[in-house]
C-alpha cells in the first residue's frame, strides 16, 4: 500500500493533497460497509455474491419510497427489510439446507436485480426530496457523513468480531465446524446470523449509497460485490481455512480505494482498473498459496 | 494397481449410468409437460417457427453449458463462461471486420476462449485456488478488457457466409441445432466412453481416490478448463453470426442462465453425477419456460428473477437428494 502511496504521490502530486484524501475516504466508505460482512461471510467458509445487486435494489427501494413522499426513516426501514430479507434467504439456503454458497448467492443475485430491474422498468429513480442529499454532505466535526457511518460499522463489526461469543463462533464455523457442532453450539443459527447481518449492513449502505446518487439506480451497484471480495482477500483473509483479521480487510479497501482513486488520476478506464483489481486479487492469492505451502 | 485404479472408476460410472436414465426420463417428461401446457396457454406456441426459435437459442445456450457441465463434474465451477463469450465475441468480431476472414475471426474466437479456459484451468489445478474465486476472478478481468476494448461501441455487418451459422438452415432446421446434436454425441462419447471422461467422473466423486490410483488430475483439470474456455468461444462464433454484432456486456447475462441449464439437467454441483444429455434438457427447459413467459407477455424484467430463482430451486434438489442418498449409503 505504501508502494502504491508512494507511486501515485509521484507521479500525480494532486493525489497526496487533503481533498484527494477525503475523497479516497468518501469512495471507499460504502466498500468498507459491505466488506465487512462480506470478512464474516468468508471466515465461515463462504461468499456472497448477491451484495452488489442486493445494495442496488435496497437503493431503489429507498428511493421509491421517498419519491412517493415516504418520511425517511420509513424509507430506510423499507430498503433495509429488502436486504435483510435477501441476507436471510442467503442464510436459510447456506446454513440450514447445506447449499454452496457461491451458487446460492449467484441465484439470490438474479432474483435481486430481477426485482430492481422490475420495480424501476429499468429506469433511474429520480426527483427524491431536496433535504435527503444534504445529509451525505454534512460534516459534523470536519469529518463527513458516510465516512463516520463507515467507522462505526468498523467499530461494530469490531466488537461483535472479537468481543462476543458470536464472533468466535464465526471464526470456528470457518475453521473447525465440527468441533463447533459436536461441542452442543447450534452453529447453523450462528451461521444463518452471519448471512443476516450481511443484509443489515447492506441496508445501511443502500442508505449512503441512495444520497450518494441522489437517485435509485437499478443496477449501479452490481460488481461492488467484486471489491469487497477483493478487498478481503487483498486483506489477507483466507477462503478455506476460518483464517483472517478484519482490520486487514479495511487495508484491503483503503488499498482499492487508492488504486482506483490514482489510476483515476492518471486517467485509466475505470474498465481496466477492474481488470488490475483482478489481476492483483489472484497475484496475491498466488502469494498466500506460496506462503503457506512453504510454511 | 490396476485393480485400485478400477473401483473407483466402476463406481463413478455406475453412479453416472444407473439411476441417471430414470432422472433423464423424469426431465424429458418435465419438458413435455411444460410444452403441453404452453400450447394450452398461448396459440402461438405450437408454431413452426416458434419451436424452432426454441430450439436454435436453447443450442447456444447448450454450447455454453456443454463445457460447464464437464467441468462441473469435476467438482469444480466456471463463473467465466458468460465473460469469456464476450471478450472472445469481441476480440473475434475485430480480427473479421480487419481480415475480412470469417475462418480467423472463428479461430480467433475458439482460440481467444481456449486461452482464457487454460488461465482458469492453470489457476485452479497448479495454483490450487479454488475454482469460484479464480474464476470469479476471471469474469471481472474479461469482462473488463472487454469493455476497454469495445469502449461504448459495437462491431456489427459480418459476411453472408458467416451468418449462415447463426442463422442459416439446412433441411429446413436452423444450423444451431446440428451444432447442438453434434456436440452432444461428441461430448457423450468422449463423457462415456474414453479414459478422459471416466476420469472427470472419478476426479469429482473423489479427488484423492483419483490421484492415488494414479489419474493425471492436474492435467485433466487443466484440459477441462480449457474446453470449457473453447466452448464458450464456440458459442461465441455462433452468437455473433446470429445477432450480426458484438458489444460489451453481452455475455455476462449468460452465466446465470448456463448454471441453471448444468443444475436443471441434474449434474450435481458437488462432482461426479450428471450427463451432458441432462444439459440438453436442462437448456431446453429453462428455454421454454423463458419463451412461454416472452408468449404470455409477461415483463421481460422478471426474466433474471425467474433464472435466479430456478437455479436455487435446482441446487435445492440436488442438495436434498444427496443428502438423501448419503443417508442411505
Amino acid at each position: 500500500m505504501i508502494l502504491l502511496i508512494t507511486g501515485f504521490a509521484s507521479v500525480r502530486p494532486a493525489f497526496l493533497s487533503l481533498p484527494n484524501i477525503t475523497n479516497i475516504g468518501l469512495q471507499s466508505a460504502i466498500l468498507l460497509i459491505i466488506a465487512l460482512p462480506q470478512t464474516m461471510i468468508i471466515l465461515s467458509e463462504g461468499i456472497d455474491i448477491s451484495m452488489g445487486a442486493v445494495l442496488s435494489l435496497g437503493g431503489v427501494v429507498l428511493a421509491m419510497v421517498l419519491v412517493t413522499g415516504g418520511p425517511v426513516y420509513l424509507a430506510f426501514l423499507a430498503a433495509l427489510g429488502a436486504a435483510v430479507g435477501f441476507g436471510a434467504i442467503n442464510g436459510v439456503l447456506v446454513c440450514l439446507v447445506g447449499m454452496p454458497a457461491f451458487v446460492v448467492t449467484l441465484g439470490t443475485f438474479g432474483m435481486a436485480q430481477g426485482i430492481a430491474e422490475v420495480l424501476t422498468d429499468g429506469n433511474v429513480v429520480v426527483g427524491l426530496p431536496a433535504g435527503f442529499e444534504a445529509f451525505y454532505a454534512a460534516r459534523p466535526l470536519g469529518i463527513p457523513v458516510p465516512i463516520l457511518i463507515a467507522a462505526a460499522a468498523y467499530l461494530v463489526a469490531h466488537g461483535l468480531l472479537y468481543h462476543t461469543r458470536f464472533g468466535t463462533y464465526v471464526f470456528a464455523i470457518g475453521g473447525n465446524r465440527e468441533a463447533l457442532v459436536l461441542s452442543g453450539v447450534h452453529a447453523r443459527w450462528y451461521h444463518f446470523g452471519i448471512y443476516a447481518l450481511g443484509g443489515v449492513f447492506v441496508g445501511v449502505a443502500s442508505l449512503l449509497l441512495t444520497a450518494r446518487m441522489n437517485s435509485g439506480h437499478p443496477t449501479v451497484a452490481i460488481g461492488m460485490e467484486f471489491d469487497a471480495i477483493a478487498a478481503v482477500a487483498l486483506g489477507g483473509t483466507s477462503f478455506e481455512r476460518g483464517e483472517g483479521w478484519l482490520l486487514g480487510t479495511l487495508l484491503g479497501v483503503l488499498v482499492i480505494g487508492i488504486l482506483r482513486n490514482g489510476l483515476d488520476l492518471l486517467m485509466v478506464p475505470s474498465s481496466l482498473q477492474g481488470v488490475s483489481i483482478g489481476i492483483l486479487v489472484i497475484a496475491t492469492m498466488m502469494l498466500d498459496r506460496w506462503g503457506g505451502r512453504r510454511s | 494397481m490396476s485393480a485400485t485404479a478400477a473401483a473407483p472408476r466402476r463406481k463413478a460410472i455406475m453412479h453416472a449410468w444407473g439411476p441417471d436414465v430414470l432422472q433423464a426420463l423424469y426431465r424429458v417428461a418435465a419438458v413435455v409437460l411444460l410444452a403441453i401446457v404452453l400450447a394450452f396457454l398461448s396459440k402461438a406456441f405450437l408454431s413452426w417457427g416458434n419451436i424452432l426459435n426454441v430450439l436454435r437459442q436453447a443450442s447456444l445456450l447448450f454450447l455454453i453449458a456443454s463445457g460447464l457441465t464437464l467441468v462441473i463434474l469435476t467438482a469444480g465451477l466456471d463463473l467465466s463462461v458468460g465473460a469469456n463469450l464476450g471478450l472472445s465475441a469481441g476480440v473475434a468480431a475485430a480480427v473479421m471486420q480487419a481480415t475480412g476472414s470469417p475462418v480467423l475471426g472463428s479461430l480467433t474466437a475458439l482460440g481467444c476462449g481456449a486461452l482464457i479456459g487454460f488461465g482458469n484451468g492453470s489457476m485452479v489445478a497448479g495454483l490450487r485456488i479454488p475454482p469460484f474465486i479464480a474464476t470469479y476472478g476471471m469474469l471481472w478481468v474479461c469482462s473488463g478488457l472487454t469493455y476497454y476494448f469495445m469502449g461504448g461501441g459495437a462491431i456489427y455487418g459480418f459476411p453472408a457466409g458467416f451468418r449462415t451459422l447463426g442463422t442459416g438452415y439446412l433441411f429446413g432446421v436452423p444450423v444451431p441445432i446440428y451444432a447442438m446434436v453434434g456436440f452432444l454425441v461428441i461430448g457423450t462419447i468422449i463423457t462415456r466412453r474414453t479414459t478422459f471422461g471416466q476420469d472427470i467422473f472419478t476426479i469429482g466423486a473423489n479427488a484423492v481416490a483419483a490421484r492415488l490410483s494414479g489419474i493425471p488430475v492436474r492435467r485433466r483439470l487443466i484440459a477441462v478448463y480449457t474446453i470449457s474456455g473453447a466452448m464458450a468461444g464456440l458459442a461465441a462464433i455462433v452468437y455473433l453470426a446470429r445477432v450480426n454484432s458484438a458489444e460489451a456486456g453481452i455475455g455476462e447475462p449468460l452465466l446465470l442462465p448456463a448454471i441453471a441449464a448444468v443444475l436443471i439437467g441434474g449434474t450435481s454441483l458437488f462432482g461426479g453425477i450428471g450427463s451432458l444429455f441432462g444439459t440438453v434438457v436442462g437448456a431446453l427447459l429453462l428455454t421454454l419456460v423463458l419463451n412461454g413467459m416472452n408468449l404470455l407477455s409477461i415483463d421481460a424484467n422478471w426474466q433474471p428473477f425467474a433464472t435466479g430463482a430456478i437455479v436455487l430451486i435446482a441446487l435445492l434438489i440436488d442438495t436434498v437428494t444427496r443428502r438423501h442418498s448419503e443417508r442411505r449409503a
